[in-house]
């Protein structure tokens, strides 16, 4: 075959898909009202945002390699990671697990510190220690699909661009929910919406898929399904449910669209359509999706808990079960959000049963998470701290679930305080506190410098009882009759909700101050990060800080568990080809 | 080990007599919500000891398993026990389906058994049971149907000749069939102290019942978020009043809707009023 010496002339870096984003916009709001059937501008406004997205990513670079094979024009390779080390890689598309992993790091801490949108794009939180760590974890080189990957962190600027525009329009008047008929009579806002969630579907779609064949098919010979990290384990759960679960959002989110441009009426009652449709096509992707938060987390904690404890996991086959318990179960659950939307009655006792008995994989996370702890040497930690921590804050969050599926109770407590305290016991309390853990324990292996423990300390008990203070009076504004998004409400509870204000502002003070820290030990105070810190066994502490651009200099064989402490005759957990790592810590 | 069992129950036993202390919402102004507040109180029963027995756990792991020594040292390398994890699998699991049979059972007694709303009847179909138009005796169930929309809640009493009016008012001990649809969006119609909640959806009859047990007035609010004013969308100007005061109430309600009854649509199990695509 003749390749041609033509090379295709796109720039590839984010400037360049800003300045094509921004005529693609308006190519599309163009032709929305060329050929719109209403004249609300729905159609153009979405149409500009999926061409301005396209353009981005066009911009970006992600055109050039299909380009190029198609017209069999010289195939421009991105830039070798061995070859580029410069803090430019962080700026262009790059095919670099490692880079991807901080680009998507600083995105989401961007987000975090415009507040609101970091509320909605929080699902994505705990993706950046999963590009990172995944394949140093499994002693892979990179990603099974490196393009997929940078495409699904690079569609996560452009929905978190098109969510903020919501604030433009007007906003989005219907909650991250998004019930039709409000969400049909909302004005442009909601465009913000369908793009920016539909956006969030290809992520989660696409990094499931890579995730999944990267852990199946690149794990480094020796590493068994029962030598797997307990992290990696949630990964790929968590990436199951993600693949199986954001399709069903974008049906739906195409279907609303549909409503709102070209007259459907998949959701308008009067015209034979049904908003329990929308109900239930959100839900069950709703419900899968608040275990695609926790499953990372569980995974987090019983990867963190061993390290520290100086102990193998106790119970590894056991916790692996708990995970897929939870993925499993999750797809039966949803329409306990739906028990009194006036869903068939013959329904409820299942959706009761199924979601009282996510208890028992959920309690299996506790019990091997307990029993790691039980008679160990434990090193108290930042880390650890978090850990310990979550299990607080989780529990009180698992509790409060079965009061919300039990139908009687839950008549009272749906859409109350109530509900919201119960998911921010899970979804903060839980998630975050998890991902607190696993930076204070794998930033030091990112970015090659500690963080402080004073500081972190400090962090986790400001963190900690704010976040206590802050939610469980919630639970009691719930029962007395409070209903969640509300401005104003019984007179008697304002005492409760002015306490709740403050201590809301002092966790804001934690996450300053956690802010502070990362400053801090960057910047002010370096304190360079050894190769292996907490003397950790696992796969991913044997490689030099900073990471090799190659991971490892040749494939690792892994010869024992990551968790193997304290064993007689435990070895090292892997054979890595006499480059300079540290040793095990067993 | 013992000794931390002990500890245990001693905690657990002072939890539990608080728990049963403590006066659950909704209360008992109607027997469902009486029905509510039982299984409210069952649950914290059951929960305090398992967030006792765990917290502690964690307490104890963090305080008597720290690492005395500065260098580091490993633990035992205990792999697991099978009977441990199995008893704890099987605790749970007979707490959980205690809880569900429990749940089920309080969901299939008579009162709560229908509580919960009944999927709608497709559209096109008649209203059924509520469009007889003939006033009940003090002893048969009352029909009212509960009407949302942005923002404020009707009531159409459809066994008073479908009057409507803006405040809900309901004989005393007396069983009650709430019919709630929705002319808009999606609402809830959330009545705390008789422990009612039902999403009001358009084209769409949601059944919930309930037998108020006590006179005295309870608060109705919207429960779903339905745009700019939902926050608003509540009142406390509901009424369970005895009988014969309800009587004395409804004849006053059917005088005054005499005058304006010609203009109101005729009672049917819901209603779509125009513009029938986009109510804004």
């Amino acid at each position: 075959m003749v390749v041609s010496e033509r090379r295709l002339a796109i720039p590839n870096n984010p400037i360049a898909g800003i300045l094509l984003a921004i005529p693609g916009y308006f190519a599309g709001v163009w032709l929305g009202t060329l050929f719109g059937l209403t004249d609300d501008q729905n159609t153009g406004v979405i149409l500009g945002y999926l061409l301005a997205t396209v353009a981005f990513l066009a911009g970006v670079g992600f055109l050039n390699y299909p380009l190029e094979r198609l017209f069999g024009w010289q195939v421009i390779p991105i830039t070798d990671p061995a070859e580029n080390r410069g803090i430019g890689r962080f700026f262009r598309l790059s095919l670099d697990h490692k880079v991807i992993g901080i680009q998507y790091m600083v995105t989401i801490l961007l987000m975090l510190l415009f507040g609101g949108i970091g509320a909605m794009l929080i699902r994505t939180s705990l993706r950046p220690f999963g590009n990172y760590l995944v394949p140093l974890m499994i002693g892979a080189r990179r990603m099974a699909f490196p393009r997929l990957e940078a495409l699904s962190f690079w569609v996560v600027p452009p929905a978190a661009i098109i969510l903020a525009a919501a604030t433009f329009w007007g906003g989005f008047p219907t909650g991250w929910t998004g019930y039709p008929p409000l969400s049909e009579q909302a004005g442009q806002g909601m465009n913000s919406y369908i793009v920016g969630f539909a956006l969030i579907a290809v992520a989660l779609v696409t990094s499931g898929v890579n995730m999944l064949a990267t852990i199946i098919g690149l794990r480094a010979p020796g590493m068994t399904w029962t030598r797997l990290p307990m992290f990696v384990w949630g990964i790929f759960t968590t990436s199951i449910l993600g693949l199986l679960a954001a399709p069903v959002l974008a049906a739906a989110l195409i279907m609303l669209a549909m409503d709102r441009t070209v007259n459907t009426t998949f959701f308008v009652a009067s015209n034979g359509g049904s908003n329990y449709l929308w109900e239930n096509l959100f839900w069950f992707f709703g419900h899968p999706e608040v275990y695609i938060f926790i499953l990372p987390a569980f995974g987090i904690i019983m990867e963190i808990v061993p390290h520290f404890a100086r102990k193998p996991l106790w119970g590894y086959r056991t916790g692996v079960v708990g995970l897929f318990g939870v993925a499993l179960l999750s797809w039966f659950v949803w329409q306990h959000h739906l028990f009194v939307s006036g869903i068939a009655p013959v329904l409820r006792p299942f959706y009761m049963l199924s979601t009282e008995l996510i208890s028992i994989p959920t309690g299996i996370i506790f019990l091997v998470t307990l029993g790691t702890l039980w008679r160990a040497r434990v090193w108290f930690t930042v880390p650890m701290l978090f850990c310990l921590g979550f299990l607080f804050n989780f529990l009180i969050g698992g509790i409060s679930g079965v009061y919300l599926s039990d139908v009687p109770t839950d008549v009272t407590l749906h859409g109350s305080y109530f509900s919201m305290a119960h998911f921010h016991y899970t979804i903060m309390g839980g998630e975050i506190f998890a991902l607190m853990a696993a930076a204070y324990y794998w930033l030091p292996k990112m970015t090659g410098k500690m963080l402080s423990p004073m500081l972190g300390r400090i962090h986790f008990w400001w963190m900690f009882i704010a976040f206590n203070s802050t939610f469980f009076p919630l639970f009691i504004v719930g029962l007395l009759n409070m209903p969640r998004r509300v401005s104003s409400y019984n007179p008697a509870l304002v005492g409760l909700n002015r306490w709740v204000t403050i201590s809301a502002y002092f966790l804001f003070g934690s996450m300053v101050l956690f802010a502070a820290n990362l400053i801090y030990s960057w910047f002010f105070v370096a304190r360079p990060a050894l190769a292996n810190p907490w003397h950790a066994r696992s796969l991913e502490w044997q490689v030099p800080t900073p990471v090799p651009a190659r991971n490892f200099d040749r494939v690792p064989v892994i010869v024992a568990g990551p968790y193997d402490y304290g064993l007689p005759n435990a070895r090292p957990v892997a054979d890595l080809g006499g480059i300079v790592g540290v040793t095990g810590g067993g | 080990m013992v000794r931390l069992l002990i500890i245990w129950v001693i905690l657990s036993a002072f939890g539990i007599v608080a728990a049963l202390q403590l006066n659950y919402p909704p209360y008992d102004q109607s027997i469902q919500g009486q029905d509510q507040a039982s299984t409210l109180k069952l649950l914290t029963v059951l929960a305090t000891p398992v967030f006792i027995g765990v917290v502690m756990m964690i307490l104890y792991a963090a305080i008597y398993f720290r690492r005395t020594v500065p260098e580091l040292v490993d633990g035992p390398p205990m792999l697991g026990n099978t009977p441990v994890q199995i008893a704890w699998v099987a605790i749970s699991a007979i707490l959980v389906l205690f809880l569900a049979v429990v749940g089920i059972a309080t969901l299939s007694s008579e009162n709560v058994a229908q509580a919960v709303g009944q999927p709608g009847r497709a559209i096109g179909q008649s209203g059924g049971q509520t469009g007889s138009g003939t006033a009940g005796g003090s002893g048969s169930e009352l029909h009212v149907q509960v009407i949302a929309q942005q923002w404020y809640f009707t009531y159409r009493y459809g066994d008073y000749g479908g009057v409507e009016t803006t405040h809900l008012y309901l004989p005393l001990d007396r069983p009650v069939e709430l019919h709630v649809t929705s002319l808009d969006i999606i609402h809830s119609f959330w009545a705390y102290e008789l422990g009612v909640k039902a999403d009001a959806n358009p084209g769409v009859d949601n059944i919930f019942h309930v037998t108020p047990q006590k006179t005295g007035s309870f608060q109705v609010r919207c429960a779903e978020l339905c745009g700019l004013w939902h926050g608003h969308m509540a009142d406390s100007s509901g009424q369970v009043v005895s009988q014969s005061d309800f009587d004395t109430w409804i004849a006053g309600q059917q005088a005054d809707f005499n005058t304006i009854g010609k203009v109101v649509p005729s009672y049917a199990p819901y209603y779509f009023p125009e513009p029938k695509l986009k109510a804004g």
